[in-house]
């Protein structure tokens, strides 16, 4: 009975994570999906935006304003910096580079990972700001059952729930409106979806905007798991696996893709670890990603693509 | 027309008198290069460090007018705690100034494997104060290493030396569970075979849980510590993974007070981002903690008052700070025990090791240096490149670090053993003739 408590607890907190992983590849898959553009980026971008946030609160705060309203207003002010940010991305970066292939563009998101890691850090600093916006100490369930209980933090119960609404919310946003359909077509062909009059770079800064909206979510979770830090940018490279799983044009595909890591890679390590060393699961997850490739390129939920030559 | 030529003849003349008097200042200046990490994951912790390195030089200069006269030229190089980096900023430096680069100081484990034979070859000595390899105490082998204060060797066992205390005596160990929580790196790794050791003498189980860089995801090695409930946990972190390590501990309700981080893992970037939940988690102090001491009277009145200092006013009583500034002493007055055989000018890396190696620094020197109360004596030989290996226990009570124990020193009937085999294999290894410390002067 102890060593089912034990693996239940580590099989939910290896999920809860996974959650975690996808709220950051969420960010990857929305602008993937709507340009074609793999956005090496995002990583940056949730450190942006926890750096806003968390500097607009302890202003706010320190001047003497009611923690909730605090926090509206930082809220806002990081989406303001957001959606500046995207404007800033689409008018100089992207737009300029419309009709170039895939890796010129993916080469320029790396650029912008610099630029935009120096201007958050130089504009907002670089210490680590603390930052408690969800409770961080745990249940125990089934104490009567299992010795000890099931450890279950509230941070990543509060992490899925967030995840759950957004995936929720973005599928409404693509499927029932007409910017999201407009983002899908300019998705499928931008140059065809131009020709019927879908304004390309509105529709660019859009999904620039959304995914500095959904990186300003990570970073509320992540940010109150680990303070706002410039480490927050490695979780991009959590997200990597979760997307080669998942697919990277699938929203769903992100979720379940960032389960299956979060959960291989916690099993992995606590029950294969010792008996190699340990410290594997960082790598394990691209053991996972690259099983995923051999037998499925596009990741499990991505779109198959076929080509007619 | 006739303006733009004699502004071209005015630059041209401006740029010939700096070529030709740059090197006329330069001839006096003795270079010291300054690896730091002011950006990257590891810069909480990095750009404090580096602060207090800056300002202690500047205020040799700006105080004393440089040592015995001669003017400490630095020049800084991001290393961003990446080992190539390192080397590559080792490589730019070490023949810069009239003599090249004094000595170096990487503030990195990795990059002290990594530079340790070339250091040796290029006769520049590398000093890694509170970290390094831990069997470079040898000097008979590690001519160039000098890992001064305390080895990771010593600080594995003044932590247990600082458990055994709590609980009561040594025989007390025997049967405990100890985990040691470590950064995935050679940093992390270093402490593992002397605790190896002192499982064996005091019958503790002793279980190493690695940690990949950067360490912001525990999640998984702290599940493992609470199903596998070890009396204590040792923490060798660095940057983010310490943070996150109290943070995850609070999360699977291990006592804060039952973890103990090394030296690395005790400043308040390690704490603060934790909040309440880092209350009672305690550290080891490489001798020195946070608060003000004389020197820093002399920093805020020739540095921050005039407007030159790194950092904010407010931050330069904190723990790593004022390890900065310890470390960049220990090389001042190296180099100021060297001027006493080479003479009063600028020294060679070579000239400043036998200065390293025959430095004394007894209680009146210390007080007169301004770090009464930071440090005890030292006293570097060329069999110990450790110099000192005391040590003290810190608690963060919430809002500031206490110290909550007595000077102690490490074991070095159990350490010297462990230092003369590991060494003696490297010299086998690299075909290193140990010199005869007898009859070294």
């Amino acid at each position: 009975m102890i060593a089912l408590g034990q693996f239940l607890e580590v099989l939910i907190g290896g999920l809860m994570s996974g959650v975690l992983y996808s709220l950051v590849a969420l960010g990857f898959v929305l602008i993937f999906k709507a340009s074609g553009v793999f956005n090496y980026a995002q990583g940056a971008m949730v450190l942006l935006a926890g750096l806003a946030l968390v500097r607009a609160l302890d202003l706010l705060v320190a001047n003497g304003l009611p923690l909730w309203v605090a926090v509206v207003l930082a809220i806002g002010f990081a989406a303001v910096i957001m959606a500046a940010t995207a404007w800033l991305i689409e008018r100089f970066v992207i737009g300029p580079l419309v009709n170039q292939d895939g890796l010129t563009l993916f080469m320029s998101t790396i650029g912008v990972t610099f630029v935009i890691e120096g201007a958050a850090e130089m504009i907002f600093g670089s210490d680590v700001y603390p930052l408690r916006l969800f409770p961080t100490d745990a249940w125990f369930l089934f104490e009567g059952l299992f010795p000890g209980g099931i450890l279950v933090n509230k941070l990543d119960v509060w992490g899925a729930l967030i995840a759950g609404v957004l995936v929720a919310g973005l599928a409404v946003f693509f499927q029932r409106t007409k910017t999201g359909r407009a983002l899908r077509a300019v998705a499928d062909d931008h140059l065809a979806a131009h020709s019927v009059g879908i304004p390309i770079s509105w529709i660019w800064f859009v999904v620039w905007l959304v995914a500095g909206l959904v990186a300003l979510v990570a970073a509320t979770v992540w940010g109150t798991k680990l303070g706002v830090q410039f480490s927050i940018t490695f979780l991009a490279l959590k997200a990597l696996p979760v997307l080669i799983i998942g697919g990277l044009t699938s929203i769903p595909g992100a979720i379940v893709g960032g389960l299956i890591v979060g959960a291989g890679e916690k099993l992995a390590e606590v029950y294969l670890g010792p008996s190699i060393g340990g410290g594997i699961e960082y790598w394990f997850a691209y053991v996972l990603a690259l099983a995923v490739l051999m037998l499925r390129p596009q990741g499990l939920f991505g779109e198959r693509i076929i080509e007619r030559v | 027309m006739a303006s733009i030529a004699r502004n071209v003849l005015m630059l041209a003349a401006a740029l010939a008198a700096a070529a030709l008097s740059a090197p006329a200042a330069a001839q006096n200046e003795q270079f010291i290069p300054i690896l730091s990490y002011r950006t990257g994951p590891y810069a909480v912790n990095g750009a404090p460090y580096a602060n207090g390195v800056v300002d202690y030089y500047n205020l040799i200069n700006e105080r004393d007018g440089g040592i015995n006269g001669v003017k400490i030229l630095t020049e800084e190089c991001e290393t961003g705690y990446a080992t190539d980096k390192g080397v590559e900023c080792y490589e730019r430096l070490k023949s810069k100034g009239p003599t090249g680069a004094a000595f170096i100081n990487p503030l990195s484990t990795g990059i002290t494997f990594a530079l340790t034979e070339k250091t040796a070859t290029d006769k520049i000595p590398i000093i890694t104060m509170g970290y390094g390899r831990a069997d470079s105490k040898n000097g008979a082998v590690f001519a160039y290493n000098f890992p001064l204060l305390g080895t990771y060797w010593s600080a594995a066992d003044l932590a247990i030396q600082q458990i055994a205390k709590e609980l009561g005596g040594f025989d007390k160990l025997k049967g405990r569970k100890i985990s040691l929580l470590y950064h995935d790196s050679p940093y992390g790794k270093e402490p593992i075979p002397m605790l190896q050791v002192l499982a064996q003498k005091y019958g503790f189980e002793f279980t190493p849980i690695p940690v990949t860089h950067p360490g912001v995801e525990q999640k998984s090695q702290w599940l493992a510590i609470r199903q596998n409930r070890p009396d204590y946990v040792l923490v060798w972190g660095w940057g983010v993974m310490n943070s996150t390590a109290i943070k995850e501990a609070a999360a699977v309700a291990y006592p804060r007070d039952k973890m103990i981080g090394v030296w690395w893992s005790g400043a308040e970037p390690d704490v603060t981002p934790a909040g309440d939940q880092a209350t009672g988690y305690k550290a080891l102090m490489l001798q020195h903690g946070a608060g003000k001491f004389p020197v820093h009277a002399d920093i805020e009145k020739y540095i921050y008052a005039k407007g030159k200092g790194s950092t904010e006013p407010g931050k330069i009583d904190e723990v790593l700070y004022n390890r900065g500034m310890v470390n960049a002493m220990l090389g001042v007055e190296a180099i100021r025990k060297a001027q006493e055989k080479f003479g009063k000018k600028p020294l060679t890396g070579e000239q400043v090791r036998w200065g390293l190696e025959n430095l004394i620094l007894t209680d009146a020197r210390i007080k007169e240096l301004g770090f009464e109360g930071m440090l005890k004596p030292v006293s570097i030989s060329c069999s110990d490149h450790e110099g000192a290996r005391y040590g003290r226990v810190q608690q963060w009570n919430g809002k500031a670090w206490k110290v909550i124990s007595d000077w102690s020193t490490a074991d070095e009937s159990l350490i010297e053993p462990l230092v003369a085999d590991v060494s003696a294999k490297y010299a086998a290894e690299k075909k290193i003739k140990p010199r005869d410390c007898a009859k070294e002067t």
